[in-house]
């Protein structure tokens, strides 16, 4: 949905999901009632992973600060269920922690970018007329620059904490709900119910946060699901250029990064399990989006 | 038409003004600004201020804005201090590589894309549409990076098919002459943007078979075939040409990771090493060079689509 994505990305399996009219009818999503299998099966893998990554290491406990270059590169086998690395972390170990900061750092890019998004939209939305034109362009001119590269300058020039990388990745990442929310702010501002906040003397303030907003909550929920799912696969790209979080901190995109210098001599343990893990947990957080955005009967554009 | 046009190119431009600012604004909030990036780390405050001085770096920002445009506007696009070259030259000699890269795996996504989208919009719902929207859905989840490494992985490290590095050259000829070794980042190119076209491909198809003038064709007794190519192929290629213009952003981010790891040498690796090498000019150059190309992209799938679809057209 935002800046690593692809264009238009409304979730997977939104074209899929968009067709369930019979032929001759118009084409629209049919109104779920309850939250589809697939939802289900996203948000189960969700919790798991959360599992995995925060309760796991109290269970299942590694060394991942100091390395131990005797035991480096080992295949799976007893006390490594997945192998080690070539510094000798332990691979199991070493995803959760890499996950931790994938879905702390996901999650609350996108509850930061979708916060400054929907204030922007429906600031824009509701005002109308030349500041919206001028908010929007900001937008577009921020949208038309692809964010990997903004990326990579503001990440070399600052060498990124956890906070600021938050920062960073939300400030590439706002402008789609922006979009979203001004299209919705733009027709709900000619509604009667809001039109009879201002006749009854209430505030701009108080049409937007009352009123606007909350009747666009259905929107920022499913748009924030797939930010999500956009900031861990951007920050795992980041982390893989070498470009995330520095050492020690561990990441996913780091292990990939790390691993694939092993292709060659056959160290499979070292890309497949962090890889694998990442699509899952991209996928997860799809089909989450989607099945809430069936269930909310919310049309994204 | 025209005043749809004239609106489209004044936004546009505006949207171009909106970047040189951005681009300009990072160059100058750099720690230390230009001078620093330029003399480096340990350059003295007189040493600053002397460069400053010599290249009026110590003008208002605004003037400094205007002569950094006036310099745009000349072609001037910066110069690289770490490697002593115009960046112009840079990417003048890296981005026919790139736009190589890219085009022919856009190419060659739409040629593959646009007829199985096709048939999965006919078969709707039996198991060979099932089994292609897997295969794109599949696709379509894998970041890029991911299955660049699972296609080296097997077609390179294990069945030894293809090299794992990109053909390396200075110019576009020398890089075409090694067809073998650009079968893998143009494969990855092509599957991920493959998973993303046909998905909409068939859904357009959906569409335009569901459409009033496909049951007149067929109860005149057009010959399906005829059906297919003349009313629903020309109607759902519409949104592909949106889509390339769209799609821009994407196919350059892809394109700079898998230049990063096939070490092709377009502006994406070019990007890539600037960035670790702190060599702001060259980032900042291909930053605007990329953006103006997105614009414009955008902006002629729009005069395109215009031109195409009479109904845009004429509302």
């Amino acid at each position: 949905m935002s800046m690593f994505s692809r264009p238009e990305a409304v979730g997977v399996t939104a074209v899929v999901a968009a067709e369930t009219a019979p032929d001759g009818g118009a084409v629209r999503s049919r109104r779920r009632t309850r939250i589809s299998t697939l939802g289900i099966i996203g948000l189960s893998i969700i919790v798991v992973a959360c599992l995995f990554c925060f309760v796991g290491p109290l269970l299942y406990h590694t060394n991942q600060v100091g390395s131990n270059l005797a035991a480096s590169n080992l295949r799976p086998g007893k006390g490594h269920p997945l192998g080690t690395d070539d510094n000798g972390f332990d691979i199991l170990g070493r995803l959760m922690i890499g996950g931790q900061s994938s879905l702390e750092i996901g999650a609350a890019v996108a509850v930061l970018a979708t916060t400054v998004g929907v204030a922007w939209g429906a600031i824009a939305g509701f005002a109308g007329g030349i500041v919206d034109g001028i908010m929007m362009r900001v937008v577009d001119v921020i949208l038309a620059v692809p964010a990997l590269f903004l990326l990579l300058i503001l990440a070399t020039s600052v060498a990124p904490s956890t906070l600021e990388l938050i920062v960073v990745l939300a400030f590439l990442a706002w402008q789609v709900p922006s979009r979203l929310v001004r299209g919705e702010s733009l027709s709900l501002r000619t509604r009667e119910f809001v039109q009879a906040v201002q006749v009854m003397g209430g505030g701009s303030t108080r049409a937007v946060i009352r009123h606007i907003i909350p009747n666009t909550i259905s929107t920022i929920v499913v748009n924030a699901t797939f930010q999500v799912a956009d900031a861990i696969l951007i920050l795992a790209v980041l982390s893989y250029l070498g470009f995330g979080l520095p050492p020690p901190a561990a990441t996913w995109g780091g292990m990939l990064s790390n691993g694939s210098s092993y292709i060659f001599a056959g160290y499979w343990w070292q890309i497949y399990p962090v890889g694998v893990l990442i699509v899952i947990v991209v996928i997860a957080f799809n089909f989450l989006g989607d099945a809430l955005r069936d269930l909310l009967d919310v049309r994204l554009r | 038409m025209t005043r749809y046009l004239l609106y489209r190119l004044l936004h546009s431009l505006v949207v171009v003004v909106g970047v040189t600012i951005i681009v300009f604004l990072l160059l100058h909030h750099l720690p230390g600004g230009p001078a620093r990036a330029i003399l480096g780390a340990r350059a003295t405050p007189v040493s600053i201020a002397a460069f400053n001085r010599e290249y009026g770096l110590d003008n208002p920002l605004p003037v400094q804005y205007l002569n950094y445009v006036d310099q745009l506007l000349h072609g001037n696009l910066g110069y690289s201090y770490k490697l002593n070259i115009s960046v112009d030259s840079l990417l003048s000699l890296d981005l026919p590589k790139t736009l190589f890269l890219v085009g022919i795996s856009f190419l060659i996504a739409v040629i593959i894309a646009v007829p199985i989208g096709i048939a999965q919009a006919i078969r709707r719902n039996r198991s060979l549409d099932h089994g292609l929207t897997s295969v794109s859905f599949l696709l379509y989840s894998m970041p890029t990076f991911w299955l660049a490494l699972l296609l080296i992985d097997i077609l390179s490290a294990r069945l030894r098919i293809f090299p794992p590095e990109a053909p390396q050259g200075t110019t576009l000829g020398q890089v075409i002459t090694d067809p073998l070794a650009l079968v893998l980042p143009v494969l990855t190119l092509v599957l991920i943007n493959f998973a993303l076209f046909s998905r909409y491909m068939r859904a357009s198809a959906i569409e335009s078979l569901a459409q009033d003038y496909i049951k007149v064709a067929r109860s005149k007794g057009l010959p399906e075939h005829k059906v297919l190519w003349s009313h629903v192929l020309r109607n759902s290629v519409l949104p592909i040409v949106t889509l390339l213009g769209l799609s821009l952003p994407w196919l350059f981010t892809a394109g700079l990771v898998i230049e990063q790891i096939f070490n092709y040498p377009g502006t994406g690796l070019l990007f890539f090493t600037s960035a670790q090498s702190q060599d702001y000019p060259v980032e900042l150059g291909i930053t605007i060079v990329i953006a103006v190309t997105t614009v414009a992209g955008n902006l002629l799938a729009d005069i395109a689509y215009a031109v195409l679809d009479p109904r845009i057209r004429y509302s």
